[in-house]
């Protein structure tokens, strides 16, 4: 604080109250018609109040889902949750080791090998769909987890990101560790990992809601609706139109799809903001 | 920067490589090439026929006005998305950095929309705004607005823009935040001493200091309007009415996976990687928080 201006601290509140309601506010209504009935909701305008059916819309679409798509929202979270988990899990993985290979090894085309994985920073699924999906399709992968998540797994941004950390690892650890003979895979395991956690930690959060939110992707590869993910399970829920449209149930699993990461963010913030910083360095 | 102890094996890295190398090759070179072959072939939508055509696809893409059009609606999109994003969320760093006490809740309560999916987003403001159904439709009409998104383009592409900025706050929100925190005290210590008020103090020292942080949050935005609102844009709005929110990466997957004309989506999508490759060039070169090489 620089000076006291008391108003301008009443103002500071009024404006951030006024921000916080305004980005709270859609989500107030979408939980409001998720407890209402059907007709309630297509009644203009809709009761800004709760409703009396939010155990019944909540189970109903758990168990089958709303309109034509049959498959139930358990499922779909269930899909969304094995995604989420194989993509932030093996992208850890695989970059962990691209970058300990980076770091710790001198080999033939070490530098073309980096610039590879950093290239593909500027292929984002958007821009190669067509050919993308017929890679996967080749290989019989529509409508399979690993069709889902094997082709999000690449990551620039996480190999970058510990190769980083790693540079700051004291020489003297990888020299204790080779005058008392351990190997290099020993070496990984015993302190690169461990030293890495708060990285891991941070990088996971921010993963585990990119491979919960994937959208286009997911879209594409799965046509079974037992494969669709929660994101995609909506966006087939709302596309019979208007009328056809039961948005109580849509907006129940709107509720659902929105849970898992908004919790991971507000309870792993330390982690969460950690991993937005580091990642975009 | 360069270890000096480092481990011997003839093999083990390229061991420890191959599983990135992999995916890298299988789903992002192979397809990547791909796309920049067909984008110089034309073929019939039922698989015969293949012509090389060298650069017709790209001709044809620049005398077609839909095309012309799409880039348009891009650039009023993520402008609108980049301007509205930042002003907004840097208004509310800059109050929320003033208050002393009970910052972090606001904090906590302005950044969860970063988690929810953007087709998510566009569902939710798509409900708000429907015009036989939406709350806030219902507002405007009371107050005497015609609004009906699925009639006029431009109030679509207002809806969008809203929902994505909406998604964008917390992020820029937390960025905006840490840059003004990271301003020295002293120095608005110094100009408060001289008689500088708070407005004075913004203009002339914090908004120029700040300058690193915004710029970075510029481009960032400006690659989220270009790619991630591809969900937003797919649940909301589908692109229409007519073209009126088909921004360029909605087009690419439309005529490749609705229109099935491959060379034309192909074409698109190597200019899209001509647009990724400058808009990361430019974050890399004249950001100034990046990674050493």
């Amino acid at each position: 604080m620089i000076e006291n201006r008391p108003y301008l601290t009443v103002v500071s509140h009024i404006v951030l109250l006024l921000g916080v309601a305004i980005v709270a506010f859609p989500v107030y209504v979408t939980l409001i018609a998720s407890t209402h009935t059907a007709p309630e909701v297509l009644q203009a305008p809709m009761s800004l109040l709760p409703g009396s059916h939010f155990v019944d819309n909540y189970l109903a679409v758990l168990a089958h889902g709303a309109g034509e798509s049959g498959a139930g929202v358990g499922r779909m979270m269930l899909n969304s949750l094995i995604s989420a988990l194989v993509i932030a899990i093996g992208k850890i993985a695989i970059s962990l080791l691209s970058a300990f290979a980076v770091v710790y090894f001198r080999f033939r085309f070490r530098q073309f090998f980096f610039w590879m994985i950093f290239v593909t920073l500027m292929l984002p699924v958007e821009v190669r769909i067509l050919p993308t999906y017929k890679v996967a399709s080749d290989l019989g992968m529509l409508d399979t987890y690993a069709g889902m998540t094997i082709p999000l797994i690449a990551s620039a941004t996480a190999t970058f990101l510990f190769r980083q950390f790693f540079l700051t690892i004291p020489d003297e650890l990888a020299e204790a560790a080779r005058i008392d003979g351990a190997g290099p895979m020993r070496f990984f395991w015993d302190v690169v990992v461990p030293l890495s956690r708060p990285s891991i930690a941070a990088l996971f959060v921010i993963l585990f809601i990119y491979g919960w939110n994937q959208y286009l992707w997911p879209l594409l590869v799965t046509t079974q609706e037992e494969m669709y993910t929660t994101v995609i399970g909506i966006k087939r829920m709302i596309s019979g139109g208007d009328a056809a449209t039961e948005w109580n149930l849509v907006m129940a699993t709107a509720m659902l799809a929105m849970l898992p990461p908004a919790l991971v963010v507000m309870l792993m913030q330390k982690w969460f903001v950690k991993g937005l910083v580091d990642s975009e360095k | 920067m360069e270890k000096r102890a480092l481990f011997r094996s003839s093999w083990l890295p390229y061991a420890l490589l191959a599983p990135q190398l992999a995916v890298t090759v299988i789903f992002f070179f192979l397809p990547a090439g791909q796309a920049l072959y067909q984008s110089l072939l034309i073929q019939d939508p039922f698989g015969g026929n293949l012509q090389f055509v060298w650069f017709d696809n790209f001709k044809e893409l620049f005398n077609d006005p839909l095309y012309l059009a799409s880039f348009k609606v891009t650039a009023v999109f993520s402008l609108l998305v980049a301007g509205l994003g930042l002003s907004i969320s840097l208004v509310l760093a800059v109050f929320a950095d003033r208050i002393v006490r009970g910052s972090g809740v606001y904090k906590t309560l302005l950044i969860w929309p970063y988690a929810v999916a953007p087709a998510i987003a566009g569902v939710l403001w798509l409900f708000l705004l429907n015009p036989t159904l939406g709350v806030v439709a219902y507002w405007l009409k009371v107050h005497g607005v015609d609004w009906n998104y699925l009639l006029y383009g431009d109030q679509a592409l207002l809806m969008v823009v809203i929902a994505a900025v909406w998604k964008q706050v917390s992020y820029n929100f937390l960025f905006f935040l840490a840059g003004l925190q990271s301003i020295p005290k002293s120095l608005l210590e110094a100009a408060a001493i001289d008689g500088a008020g708070p407005v004075k103090r913004f203009a002339t020292i914090v908004f120029p200091l700040l300058s690193p942080t915004t710029f970075f949050l510029l481009v960032v935005n400006v690659v989220y309007a270009f790619f991630d609102t591809f969900g937003i844009i797919d649940a909301a709005t589908s692109g229409g009415p007519g073209q009126a929110t088909e921004i360029l990466v909605y087009k690419v997957y439309k005529d490749g996976f609705k229109g099935l004309d491959l060379g034309g989506s192909a074409a698109q999508s190597v200019i899209l990687m001509a647009i990724v490759i400058t808009l990361t060039v430019v974050q890399f070169r004249y950001v100034e928080r990046k990674v050493q090489y």
